[in-house]
């Protein structure tokens, strides 16, 4: 079996490093924002991967370059996938906002009056 | 030599961008980095040999995810710093994704170094696929399948996000902003055309054309124009639905019309009309995609009952 080339095995580490990433973002993440952003980071670092694979019938023996195109059109596919699913975790979350939002209680609105002030006197 | 400093250049940047986008404490800090995050993985796709991808990814990962995340931002309101996590409560997640970390790495090395027999099939088939592009071939003829779940994919996620989406955050757009935005549109029909053409033999295609339609879009509808491109125009939801429509149609034709003497099969071209078939259901797949991105972008809420009734209450809240 012929190793993979030096800068496949780079692009190789960083799709993995990628959903690593990802996957730390996601159960730390505080805000859930920050985790659909994760999310997209996850699945960034797996169409990576798949983008690698495809690359790789460019060794040095081969006779003509050409990058898989199948895995290039699940690649393509799953771009627009992706985004779709970002748009409705977002709406969900909107809504989510919406519902939950709680009138601003006094303890908040002293902090907010509090910050106001600081950023007056900071002026 | 300069390849490879190019391409640890790329992988540092995009790693490091990731990570200051999960770690940063601001909100509006994480997005603006995953934006720029999505760029350089459009220069990474451009990279790897994979021009269609990084069409698409400038399009969508930079462009629409990044309207999205900023819609979204702008919900939220007033932003306060991220609440700081205990080391316990960092050290534990870190643990659990560094050994996962080395098992992914561990099974992907173990990968094979020669690709699989699908590439030269695909090349080998190419004449009878009716285009010469052999991305446009696996996406419309070998596996046509993908796109019309992806058609469907994408008409199911506008029409929850239309039920779900609360009002649209309105913003008062700049002259500046508007103007450039009007100088910009031609030019971007014009190159959707072009990209929509050139997939037949070239880098391109339905998608592609379709995102960067619904980007201008996207510019054109936050600066408060065209406000004809919305869910209560019958002909954008029609239009909208005919992307998934015609292909069907155009499936049932072919298998139902299939000569005598072969055998009928499902979501498969006759080699003849291959090219005109694939045609036909690009344009109509590239209008559907452009307009269901835009809507999920700049989603408002269609007039119903309940949303009158809703209005008029916190009106009478605000009173």
């Amino acid at each position: 079996m012929a190793e993979l080339s030096h800068p496949l095995l780079l692009f190789l580490v960083t799709a993995a490093t990628l959903v690593a990433i990802g996957v730390y973002g996601f159960i730390c993440g505080p805000e859930p924002l920050r985790r659909v952003v994760a999310l997209n980071i996850i699945s960034a670092g797996v169409f990576m991967l798949m983008v690698v694979l495809a690359y790789r019938s460019n060794g040095p023996g081969a006779a003509y370059f050409t990058a898989d195109p199948v895995l290039h059109a699940l690649v393509l596919t799953g771009l627009v996938v992706a985004v779709s699913a970002t748009a409705f975790a977002l709406a969900l979350l909107a809504r989510l906002g919406q519902a939950t939002a709680p009138l601003p209680t006094e303890q908040e609105t002293e902090q907010e009056t509090e910050q106001e002030t600081e950023q007056e006197t900071g002026q | 030599m300069s390849l490879l400093l190019f391409d640890i250049l790329l992988c540092g940047l995009l790693l490091a961008l990731a990570l200051a986008s999960m770690l940063s404490r601001q909100l509006s800090h994480a997005v603006i980095l995953y934006i720029a995050f999505g760029l350089l993985m459009a220069l990474c796709w451009a990279r790897l040999a994979a021009p269609d991808l990084a069409l698409a990814e400038a399009a969508i990962g930079a462009g629409l995810t990044g309207a999205l995340c900023f819609t979204a931002l702008a919900r939220q309101g007033q932003l306060a710093l991220s609440p700081v996590l205990s080391w316990q409560q960092r050290c534990w997640p870190a643990l659990f994704v560094v050994v996962t970390f080395c098992g992914l790495l561990l099974a992907l090395l173990q990968l094979p170094a020669q690709p699989g027999p699908l590439p030269a099939l695909v090349v080998q088939n190419l004449t009878a696929s009716g285009v010469s592009h052999p991305v446009t071939a696996v996406l419309l003829n070998y596996r046509s399948w993908d796109t019309l779940l992806e058609l469907l994919v994408l008409l199911l996620a506008l029409i929850g996000t239309l039920q779900i989406s609360p009002a649209a955050v309105l913003h008062r757009s700049w002259g500046l902003s508007r103007s450039w935005s009007r100088l910009l549109a031609p030019l971007i029909i014009l190159l959707a055309g072009y990209l929509l053409w050139a997939g037949a033999s070239q880098p391109g295609g339905a998608f592609q054309a379709g995102a960067l339609l619904a980007a201008g879009a996207v510019v054109l509808k936050l600066n408060q124009q065209l406000d004809w491109l919305a869910w209560r125009n019958i002909w954008v939801r029609f239009f909208a639905v005919a992307g998934l429509t015609v292909f069907t149609l155009s499936v049932l034709t072919v298998f139902f019309l299939a000569e005598a003497g072969s055998e009928p099969l499902w979501l498969r071209w006759p080699p003849e009309l291959a090219k005109y078939i694939i045609l036909l259901i690009e344009v109509f797949a590239t209008l559907a995609i452009a307009i269901i991105l835009t809507l999920l972008v700049v989603a408002e809420q269609p007039q119903t009952a309940l949303s009158l009734a809703r209005a008029d209450k916190t009106e009478d809240i605000d009173g």
